[in-house]
C-alpha cells in the first residue's frame, strides 16, 4: 500500500474505496446482480401463481390466450431481441470510449424500447375494447370459463409489471445517454452503461418466457 | 478474474442475435403443432435456452468472474426454490383424502 501514501493521479471516475477500475467495476457488476436477484425472484411470484392457476384451470388460461394477438406479441418479441443486441452493441462499443457509437446504439435502443410500448398500447387497447380488462371494463363476449378473469389479471399485471420495468428502463437509458453526451464515460470508466446494459437484458428475459405462457397458449385451445 | 477483459466480439453478438430470432420462429412454429402435453414442455425448454444464452453472452456472464457467476446461479436457485416449494404444497394438496376448501378443488 506504499504507493498509495505518494501523490498519483486519481482515474477519472475512480472511487476512493476502490484499488482500481476493474475492481470498481466488478463490484457494480456483483451489485446490479445482486439487484438482480431480486427482480427474478419479484417477477418469480407472478410464475408461481400463473404455475399453480394454469394447472388448477387449464381451460380458462388456454381460452383466456386464444384473444391474444400473436402476431402483435410476436413482432414485441424481436423488437426487444433487436433492442438487446443494440444494447450490447453499446456496451461493446463503451470498452473503447467511442462516445458517437454508443449514442447511436442506445438512441436505436431506445427507440426499439419506445416501438415495444407503443404497440403494447394497442394491444391493451383492443382488450379495453373487448371489455377483457377484470374489474375495469369486463363484458366478454358470448360464453366464457368463470375463471377468464383470473387469467387476465395476470395478464395486466405481469405485462403490466414488464410494461413499466421498460418505462424504468427507457428513463435510466435517458441518463446514460446525457452522460455519454457529456463525455462522462471512458475507455476505462463505463461501469453504468455496462450495468445499465444488465438491466436491459434482464427485461428482455422477462419478456421471453411471458411470451409462449400467456400468447402461446391459445392455439392449443382444443385439447 | 475481471483484470483484463475478454468481451465476447461483434460477431459472437450476431450470432447470438440470430439464434434469438430463429428459436423465436421456433416456438411460435411449434405452437401450432399438436404435441399433446409436450407443447408446453418445448415452449419452455426454448424460453430456457433463449434466457441462456442471453445470461452468457449478452450479460457478458460466460466472459465474468467466479464471484459473478455466484451471483447469477444464486438468482436462478432461489427461483427453483420458489417454485418447487409452491408446488409441493398444491400439487399435494388432496392427496391424503382430506377435505379442503372448495376454493381450492
Amino acid at each position: 500500500m506504499a504507493d498509495h501514501a505518494a501523490h498519483r493521479d486519481h482515474p477519472h471516475g475512480l472511487a476512493h474505496q476502490f484499488e482500481d477500475m476493474p475492481q470498481q467495476k466488478e463490484s457494480a457488476v456483483i451489485g446490479m446482480w445482486s439487484f438482480l436477484i431480486t427482480e427474478i425472484l419479484f417477477f418469480g411470484g407472478f410464475f408461481a401463481t400463473y404455475l399453480i392457476y394454469r394447472s388448477y384451470y387449464p381451460y380458462a388460461f388456454f381460452e383466456g390466450s386464444s384473444h391474444l394477438d400473436i402476431l402483435l406479441g410476436g413482432i414485441n418479441t424481436a423488437v426487444l431481441i433487436v433492442s438487446s443486441l443494440t444494447m450490447a452493441m453499446a456496451v461493446h462499443e463503451s470498452h473503447s470510449g467511442n462516445k458517437k457509437r454508443i449514442m447511436v446504439y442506445l438512441i436505436l435502443t431506445g427507440i426499439l424500447g419506445l416501438t415495444f410500448l407503443v404497440i403494447k398500447y394497442f394491444e391493451y387497447s383492443s382488450k379495453v375494447e373487448h371489455g377483457l380488462v377484470p374489474g375495469l371494463v369486463w363484458h366478454p363476449h358470448g360464453e366464457y370459463s368463470p375463471q377468464l378473469a383470473l387469467f387476465f389479471s395476470l395478464y395486466f399485471g405481469m405485462t403490466g409489471m414488464h410494461a413499466l420495468h421498460m418505462v424504468v428502463g427507457i428513463g435510466l437509458l435517458t441518463w446514460v445517454f446525457v452522460k455519454t453526451a457529456q463525455g462522462t464515460y471512458t475507455a476505462e470508466y463505463n461501469a453504468p452503461i455496462e450495468i445499465f446494459g444488465l438491466y436491459w437484458h434482464f427485461v428482455d428475459i422477462v419478456w421471453i418466457f411471458l411470451f409462449p405462457l400467456l400468447y402461446l397458449l391459445g392455439t392449443q385451445g382444443g385439447h | 478474474m475481471a483484470d483484463h477483459h475478454h468481451g465476447p466480439t461483434v460477431r459472437i453478438y450476431l450470432a447470438v442475435f440470430a439464434a434469438l430470432m430463429f428459436f423465436t420462429v421456433l416456438t411460435v412454429w411449434v405452437a401450432y403443432r399438436d404435441l399433446g402435453p409436450f407443447n408446453d414442455v418445448v415452449a419452455l425448454g426454448i424460453a430456457c435456452t433463449k434466457a441462456t444464452i442471453v445470461i452468457l453472452f449478452f450479460m457478458h456472464v460466460k466472459y465474468a468472474s467466479r464471484l459473478t457467476w455466484l451471483m447469477a446461479g444464486a438468482g436462478v436457485l432461489f427461483l427453483l426454490i420458489l417454485f418447487a416449494f409452491a408446488m409441493a404444497d398444491y400439487v399435494s394438496r388432496g392427496w391424503l383424502g382430506i377435505p379442503v376448501s372448495h376454493y381450492l378443488q
